[in-house]
């Protein structure tokens, strides 16, 4: 997962320093007091375009690295037999087109990617882009729920705490957000399906919906939003069922983390002077917590909310390997322990993208949130 | 009086920050606040609008035109602050939320307190930075804070405490983060509005210099007490207390105006 991380690692560091009350040091410098005239259109262009060509950077780490690997994936996939015969080898490497330059392999690997080509799978003998229209929804659906889940409970008991500091609600709420940073997700994955589902029964077994039932017709390809389109109610509360435990799992680090961080970013706005006179203006408490207080803590809050959830993506693989998810995860696992290039370079092209995604919507978060970001 | 302190006793934990301060303040008047850091002003100022650091006790009375201030219900005085007494904050550069138009700071407490519509707010807010003499106010209603200077912003901020016409205004420190040739603009419009509002203003500042420029009666504050207080002239040029003696001497030159006591 090396590529992804290299990619967030630039968007990201630019605007991390910029906290609460960080001075907008661009209003001096920029283009003066006016800015332009759509500021915000602007600021989005610009980051579209930043966005894209990222993306063929990403495309190239990728190829790169995945060709880097020590390893011969003519002896991963043929047998002891076939490998013995120099003709067989050199017919399977030229099917593969490994017997190019590498230059020569990755311009013909990125011209695929313009027209979607992935290449096929060695092990599936299948287009790798079919594997991944298969895994990645079942993957982002899981995400994606935990991210939803971490972002309202993460932020909501950061708030609490910070609102009721030094109460009991806010010790309870440090211990929660202690033991959630603290516990690893595979244990924590493994426990969790032990008790509630093979003790207490509460929760729904492994899968993403019950095995007497069927999937509903892929639109999406998450269960969820397509058995609600289908109307299949019965699909959709088996799949909703299934979904909270790993769900859960897999967010409560990014609520520990995310509880921590709103705790602190709200106690830092809190003392600042402006909430003070909000205070003094006499407006309603939810007024002053929400413009007041939430929004400007929010810039620090997503800058950790963007990084924890690329640690988030990685921890899919335990999860999913724990709750037999059939996700991308999986995939990518096999992939990997097989040497099946064009899939290991389909899997990180996809969680680049993601990580990619999720850098462009905390940059765009950024001005949306922060004017001064956009405006200078 | 429009404003009166009676033994205002604050405490926070074991420390007795207010001792038992005394300060009447009348409209039409600016009633300076002086004393070093620590004597105890800001606290003054914050009590009145019921806004001091957790975990702090208050006990005395502070009489808004015949009604307790300090045992008032967190509601009612809710409603108070923001229309009846507003405040405006030493560093205008954090006072105001830098990430909201002038405009929405203009107007928000304006249509809580007030009950009016969007539109009229804003054909208000204009006025006020008129009034403020902040130049094309229909512009910068809607701009953000840092893209003003400093005696803007404060200007602003005045704008803001007036919006909802309060009969207190308390300035803590208004003057001190700027420079001295905005200084001088800003205490002026501040006695003007004082003037013709029929503001009662209470002035909380460490600079006698700014003291002796606008303000109509001076207390002097030490310890947690007030040690002095009296019309300008008076406090200023005949002080009984040893530490007003103490503080006036401490100014640097250009207090040539100021009657240097013997020790």
């Amino acid at each position: 997962m090396s590529p992804a991380s290299a990619s967030s690692s630039e968007p990201g560091s630019g605007t991390a320093a910029q906290g609460p009350t960080a001075p907008a040091p661009r209003g001096r410098t920029g283009r003066g007091p006016r800015g332009s005239r759509r500021p915000l259109a602007r600021f989005l262009a610009r980051r579209v375009a930043v966005a894209l060509l990222l993306a063929v950077a990403i495309s190239l780490v990728t190829f790169v690295l995945t060709n880097l690997v020590p390893g011969d994936p003519v002896a991963a996939n043929l047998g002891q037999r076939a490998l013995g015969d120099p003709a067989i080898v050199a017919q399977w490497r030229a099917d593969h087109g490994l017997d190019r330059p590498l230059p020569e392999q990755y311009l013909l690997h990125l011209e695929g990617l313009l027209h979607g080509d992935l290449g096929m799978s060695q092990q599936s003998h299948r287009p790798v882009r079919d594997d991944l229209a298969e895994f990645v929804p079942a993957t982002l659906e899981l995400a994606g729920t935990a991210i939803i889940i971490s972002l309202v409970l993460g932020v909501a008991f950061g708030v609490i705490a910070a609102l009721r500091r030094d109460r009991p609600s806010d010790h309870v709420l440090r211990l929660v957000s202690l033991i959630g940073i603290s516990v690893p997700t595979f244990w924590l994955a493994l426990v969790a399906f032990y008790v509630f589902f093979f003790r207490l029964q509460i929760t729904p077994g492994s899968g993403r919906i019950d095995p007497g039932l069927s999937p509903p017709p892929q639109v999406t390809g998450l269960y969820t939003v397509d058995s609600a389109l289908a109307g299949q109610w019965d699909v959709f509360a088996s799949a909703v069922g299934h979904l909270l435990a790993p769900a859960l799992v897999l967010a409560l680090y990014t609520i520990g983390l995310l509880t921590r961080f709103t705790r602190s970013a709200v106690l830092e706005v809190l003392g600042q002077d402006y909430v003070r006179a909000a205070r003094a203006k006499g407006l309603p408490g939810r007024v002053v917590l929400f413009r007041y207080v939430l929004r400007p803590a929010l810039v620090p809050i997503i800058t950790v909310a963007g990084l924890a959830f690329g640690s988030l993506l990685s921890g899919t693989v335990l999860v999913e390997a724990v709750f037999a998810w059939p996700g991308v995860g999986q995939y990518a696992y096999k992939s990997a322990t097989t040497l099946d290039l064009p899939a290991v370079m389909g899997v990180g092209l996809v969680v680049g993208l993601v990580y990619l995604v999720i850098n462009l919507v905390v940059d765009v978060l950024y001005g949306v949130i922060d004017p001064r970001v956009r405006v200078s | 009086m429009t404003l009166t302190i009676s033994d205002l006793k604050v405490s926070i934990g074991d420390a007795e920050i207010l001792r038992g301060v005394d300060l009447a303040v009348d409209s039409g008047h600016v009633h300076g606040l002086a004393g070093e850091s620590g004597s105890g002003k800001t606290i003054t100022g914050l009590a009145v609008l019921g806004l001091l650091p957790h975990g702090s006790r208050a006990a005395g009375r502070i009489e808004l035109e015949g009604r307790d201030l300090l045992t008032m219900p967190p509601k009612r005085l809710n409603a108070v602050r923001g229309a009846e007494i507003a405040m405006v904050f030493q560093d205008p550069a954090t006072s105001l939320h830098p990430m909201v138009t002038v405009g929405v700071q203009l107007t928000e407490h304006m249509r809580h307190h007030l009950g009016i519509g969007r539109k009229e707010a804003r054909e208000r807010a204009v006025g006020l930075l008129a009034k403020v003499r902040i130049p094309s106010p229909e512009a910068a209603v809607d701009r953000y804070p840092h893209q003003f200077s400093g005696g803007m912003r404060q200007r602003i901020a005045i704008a803001v405490a007036l919006a909802c016409e309060p009969k207190v205004l308390i300035a803590d420190e208004p003057t001190t983060a700027l420079d001295v040739t905005v200084q001088a603009g800003i205490l002026r419009l501040l006695r003007g509005l004082c003037d013709d509002l029929g503001l009662a203003v209470l002035l909380v500042t460490h600079d006698l210099g700014v003291m002796s420029a606008v303000a109509d009666e001076v207390s002097v504050m030490k310890d947690g007490l007030v040690v002095e207080t009296g019309p300008r002239g008076q406090v200023l040029t005949e002080p009984s207390h040893a530490y007003t003696r103490a503080l006036l001497e401490s100014l640097p030159g250009d207090g040539s105006e100021l009657p240097q006591e013997e020790r």
